[in-house]
This record gives C-alpha cells, structure tokens and sequence, in this order.
C-alpha cells in the first residue's frame, strides 16, 4: 500500500483521481483552490485527460460538473462555502434531476473566516437541497470517503456534498492510497427526460427526492461514518463531527474509553444512534465545526429532554473555530498556557505585495477622489480589499463578488455622485459582467475601475479568465470607447492617471478605468520559471 | 512514546512552509505520524504566518497543538517567535533568527525584541541571513534556521537531510547543494 503526504484538499482531490475522475470544476477561493490545483498538476491528471480547467465561477462550475455527469462520468466540483451560494441555484435543482455519473461537490468551510466574509456552514446546504452530506474528520477520512460518495451518488442517482473545514483542507498527514478505479464510458441518461425541471416533471423528482434522503439514513456507506461507542460514564455523553472529533480525542486520550461517544461523520445524521446516546446519558454534550447544526435539531423548539450543551448555551463559543483549548474548557479540563505573549508584539496584518499595482492605482484614486470627500468607492473580493486598512483607508465595501459594481449602481440611483466601483479582473469575470450590463442599459453614471493584474492574486496566482479579454468584453457590453480607458498603475504615471480618473468621474455615463499591470508574484513566478528554463 | 510538537513562525512569503516540508518529508522516510497545518490564503501577503506540527510514533488527533504543549518554536523573524509564546511549554526551547522583517509602521525595537526572547529559558537567536550569505544562498536562511533547531527534533540530521535532497531535486543539483550547506552552516550554530 502505497503512503503519500498530503493536504486534507489534496486527498480529496487525489481520491477523485483514483476512483476514477472524469471532469474537475472550480473557481480559486480559500481553503478549497488547492483541490484543482493538485489535479492539474498531477500526472494521473495528465495521462487520464482529466478535464482540469478552472471555470469563471462556481455557478458555472457546478454547471459544467453536471452536464459531465449528464453525461455518465464521474465529476467533482470543489468551491469555498460562499461559492456555494454562488453555485446554489445549480447544486439544489440537481438534487431534483439527479445524476448520472457520481457527482461530488466539495464545500470548504472558513469557521473564523481566516480568507472569508461569513463562517456559514455548508451542511445547512445539504439539508436545504435534500442531499447526503459527508464531512470527514482526519485526510485519511477525506480520501477514503470521496469514493463512496460517488458510490451513494450512483446508487442514488443524487449529487453528494463533501464538507471539510479549514483546518483539514489546510493540514498535512499521510495517507495510504487505494488501486486505481477506471474511468466511466460516455452513457446518456436512461430518462431523456430526467434532466428537465418542468413543472410537471419537477413535482414528481421532487416527491420521489423526499423519500430517497429519508432513506439515506439506513444507507449502510453513510451509517459506516456514524459510530456510536460505548463508555462507563452517565454523566455526561459526547456527540461530536468532523474535526471536532480530533480535538475531543487529543484531550482525553486513552480515557475516551470512560465516555459514550457518537462520532457523526455523514448525514442526514442518525435518529436512532442519537435517540440510544441520549438515552443512556444525564447530559449531552455536542461538539461541532461551525454553526450548531445537531445541536439545533437536537434540541428542537421545545428543548424539553435531557440537559444539552454545546454552541447554544455558551458552553462552546457560538461563533469561531474550535481548537483544543475550547474544548477542553467544555469537557471541564484545565487548560495550561505558557506564556503570554509579551505586549510589544504587534499585530501584523496582511499588506499589498511592495510593487503591487493596486496600490499605484489605489493612490492615484485616493488623490482622485479627494475633491469628492469620503464614501464613494464600492469594492469587492480579492487583494484589493487590503485598501480597506491603512494607510489607504480607500474603500467603503466588500461584500460579494461582483457587488462593487451592482452597489456603485444603487447607490448612484439614489444621488450618490460620482459612484464608483473597484473590481479586480478576474472577480469581474466571476461576477461582474452582468451588473456592468445593468449599468450599461440604463446608462448609470458610475465609473468602475478594473484593477488588471491578470492573475487570480489573492488565492495564489491561478489562471484568471479575464486576461487579454477585458477591452473587449467591456465593449461587447457596450461601454463606449471614448470612455474605456486603460492606465498602466506605476508611480511614473501617477499624474496622468489622477487625471484620466478624474475625467471620468465627471462624465455622466458609464465609464470603465482598465488599471493594468500583472501581479508582482506572479512576474517574479514567471521570470523564474523562464530562467529556469533557458 | 516520542512526540515532537512544532511550531513554525514567520511572515508571508519568508518560507516557513519549505521549513515544514522538510521536516514532513523526514518524519514519513521515519515512519512517523504526522499532521501539518498551515495557513493559505490572505496572511501570505505579508501578514503573520505560522505552521503547527506535530511529529509522534503514535497517531496523533489534532491538527492543532494544544496551548502550553509546543517542544519547539522556529521562527525566521524575531518577534514572530514572541506570539507563539502561549503555546510553548516550560521545557521547549525558542530557535529564531535575528533579523527583522519590518513590514508594519509601529514594528518594536529589535534590542526590545530581543531582550523579552532571551527571558526565554532555552532559546537561540542566530544571525541566519547572514550564515546563508556566507554559505553562499543569501535565500536560504530558513535552512540555516532548521539547521539551529535540527537537535531539538528527535529525528537524525541525516533523515534531514536526505528530505533536503529531496525537496530541491527537482530544481537541481546546484540548489541541493547549497541548501544543504545552510542546514549545516545552521547546525554549527546549535549549542547542543
């Protein structure tokens, strides 16, 4: 058996390849990129012509791993937990078509938001569409569950989502490998009619998806992942998921042997396990990664039944990631700190890159705007943001991607002059094109700056769609010419491009600024690899 | 039972997570457990990174080591080796370089800095750009720095090395070589 070193997203994206991946979609956001970025790179990838591209966002993404399912082959689509909503008009209307080839989409949870603007829990998703969540604990876990997932997807003809959180996605351990599964063959759907929402035939998808996910919690690959153990103690029972496990397990050691323990690693969870713990124990308490998703269940509205603790009664923190310390607390543990840490250590934010051009182009705004006053720059997802911090100050959102432009557009429907948005090329892409059209139609006076740096920065430097296409996408829209502008942002042009700024903030129409000049990292990435090559 | 809790401290970008492939790759060629967070994401530019490692001969739970719990602190930026210091047990040492990384308006007196590292027991502060210039790779000071701390990791130097070896072998012959002389120049360092 063959043992391996890798992340808990490269197991996932390993284990998709060796059981037998067609088709691997995505759009870059942390802790998820680097699920796609281990299939492009790896050799099985190459070799099985793996389709391995990245999409313009998890929508489209989610799309295109149905159509190959569609199709008869197994996909995967991987995205981080806001993607998800992003992609929820494709993931919940394809628990109603079903699938045809195994579908796995992988959800990346950022509890602490580390990389993100919300801490939603992506298992909400699988309740909400009626689809068999799975959400390991460990990477060997991870790896082992993707092939029956694509097992359960195919017996039940229904997508299945894989939830990891951030700190698996970002950990490393060893894995041992399975034999490689061979790819599926091209086979249409059975149904021709299996894909088509109409009403009619929706309703009928609909009553017969009810009565499937009900029947999931006898699926015999979902309960393997939910273990109910035995313990001598009454006092206190332990229901615990994902990553909590570990941390539940690093403090008590040997002594788990004391506690009952039910370990729920899939869904929709087990009834009868949780009826048998609570029914052994005076008091429960439930440990899980992100939002309280047992616990509310658990509970219910009435939370008449044994004493439960968790997220809900303070007991854990109702926001935030879990870490050992949080959970010792809540066993009753002590908890020994060393030092504490001296107080001249400062807080060291993250900071634009020294040589990025956004931050030429954010001061040749900065100076812009000045005459205008503060509040009227609109911004969205990516390194830009940092302009939020000092010593920019610069930008009055960040919402979701695309928002700069589609606020910038409200807001100077409501009188906001002049109104402008910040976006980045490939958020633009992502989700920016459509408001521009908006803008576009009825002639708004906005002025949207695109910050080109023609990579994906933020998530480390991936393919952006936008590059070499933004001009042209910006007139096909059908953003005038004479008010398309391209700026190079260095400081030599600084003058000239506050001017440029400037004349558009006054014109009252649409106006596009392209500020254009590739990422630092991915240039000195770029230099090196030419060296290296020559 | 052998347990080595490490953590990894630096700045985004200064290359702490070769530091931490290094160590994996020793640690599976051992046969050891292992588990490797690391922080992805927006901290690399430039803010606070840090990686928790943890190396047993038995399975280790969690990805994170508890507060209190850490063998080891090895930081290529002195006051990033500070705001570990919850971690760090009464026992384990604090291996950091010397140099600052001055990145943020209000960074510290680096006489300061170091002055609240050496109320640490066991700790070592070396000069690792300076010993990787001299060996010749101004940009291997974090080989230099794992070098310093390779005797307090319960693993032989040579497993060290041949992940060294390992790691940079596809870049070549030329990069092998002097990242390996940093690791050694480090390891002289060592008081051990």
């Amino acid at each position: 058996m063959k043992r391996v070193l890798l992340l808990g997203d490269e197991a996932i994206a390993q284990a998709a390849l060796d059981a037998g991946l067609s088709g691997m979609y995505a759009y870059p956001g942390t802790p998820s990129t680097e699920i796609m970025e281990f299939i492009q790179s790896s050799k099985v990838g190459s070799d099985r012509n793996v389709h391995r591209e990245w999409s313009s966002n998890e929508k489209t993404a989610m799309e295109a791993a149905l159509g190959m399912s569609y199709a008869g082959k197994r996909a995967m689509v991987a995205m981080k937990h806001v993607g998800l909503n992003v992609a929820a008009d494709g993931f919940i209307n394809s628990a109603i078509t079903g699938v045809n080839g195994g579908l796995i989409i992988v959800s990346a949870d950022d509890p602490s938001m580390h990389s993100s603007q919300n801490e939603q829990d992506s298992r909400f998703y699988g309740k909400f569409a009626f689809v068999p969540c799975f959400e390991p604990s460990n990477q060997q876990e991870a790896y082992d569950m993707v092939f029956d997932a694509f097992e359960v997807s195919e017996k039940y003809m229904m997508p299945v989502l894989v939830r990891i959180t951030t700190r698996l996605a970002h950990s490393r351990a060893s894995i041992n490998l399975r034999a490689t599964l061979p790819q599926k063959k091209l086979s249409l759907p059975v149904d021709p009619l299996q894909f088509v929402l109409l009403p009619a035939i929706a309703r009928k998808k609909y009553k017969s998806l009810l009565s499937a996910y009900e029947s999931l919690r006898y699926e015999s690959l979902i309960t393997k992942y939910n273990n109910f153990k035995d313990g001598s103690k009454r006092d206190l029972g332990i229901i615990t998921c994902g990553i909590a496990y570990n941390y539940f397990l690093e403090n008590v050691g040997e002594s788990i042997s004391d506690f009952p323990v039910l370990k729920i690693s899939a869904y929709p969870f087990p009834k009868e396990l949780i009826k048998d713990i609570t029914g052994r124990c005076k008091e429960i308490l439930i440990l899980e990664e992100g939002a309280p998703v047992i616990e509310e269940a658990i509970r219910g509205i009435l939370d008449d039944g044994i004493k439960i603790r968790g997220r809900l009664d303070g007991t854990v923190p109702r926001d935030g990631e879990l870490n050992p310390a949080i959970v010792a607390k809540a066993i009753g543990l002590p908890v020994s700190y060393g030092k504490a840490v001296p107080s001249l250590v400062k807080m060291r934010p993250p900071s634009f890159c020294i040589g990025c051009g956004h931050a030429d182009m954010f001061n040749s705004l900065t100076e812009a705007i000045k005459p205008y006053g503060s509040g009227h720059v609109f911004s969205d997802i990516g390194c830009y943001t940092l302009a939020a911090l000092p010593p920019f100050n610069a930008i009055n959102s960040c919402v979701d991607m695309g928002a700069s432009v589609t606020m910038a557009i409200g807001a100077s429907d409501a009188g906001l002059f002049p109104s402008i948005a910040v976006i980045g090329d490939s958020t633009f892409t992502h989700s920016g094109m459509t408001g521009l059209l908006d803008a576009v139609v009825k002639n708004s006076p906005v002025t949207i700056i695109i910050s080109d740096n023609s990579t994906t920065g933020m998530t480390g430097g991936q393919k952006s769609q936008a590059t070499g296409r933004i001009e042209q996408i910006c007139e096909g829209i059908g953003v005038k010419r004479e008010h398309l502008r391209v700026i190079v942002p260095l400081r030599k042009n600084h003058a000239e491009n506050v001017c440029i700024l400037k004349e558009e903030f006054e014109y009252r129409g649409v106006s596009v600024v392209i500020a254009s000049r590739e990422c630092i990292q991915t240039a000195t990435k770029r230099k090196r690899s030419e060296n290296s090559n020559e | 039972m052998m347990k080595n809790d490490i953590i990894l401290a630096g700045v985004g970008g200064q290359g702490i997570l070769s530091i931490a492939a290094a160590i994996g790759l020793a640690a599976v060629a051992n046969d050891l457990f292992l588990k490797q967070s690391e922080v992805h994401g927006m901290s690399q530019r430039g803010g606070d990174v840090q990686s928790h490692l943890r190396l047993s001969d038995k399975p280790v739970s969690s990805d994170l080591i508890p507060y209190g719990k850490a063998d080891l602190i090895i930081s290529v930026e002195p006051m990033e080796s500070l705001r570990y210091l919850p971690w760090l047990s009464d026992k384990g040492w604090l291996v950091t370089n010397s140099n600052p990384f001055i990145n943020i308006p209000d960074y510290p007196s680096l006489d300061e800095i170091l002055k609240e590292i050496k109320k640490i027991k066991n700790h070592i502060i070396i000069d690792a750009d300076g010993i990787a210039k001299e060996a010749g790779s101004a940009r291997s000071g974090n080989m230099v720095i794992l070098g310093t701390a390779s005797p307090y990791i319960d693993m032989s130097f040579e497993s060290l090395e041949n992940a060294i070896r390992k790691l940079f072998g596809r870049k070549g012959n030329q990069m092998v070589e002097t990242n390996l002389k940093a690791l050694r120049a480090g390891r002289e360092c060592s008081v051990k």
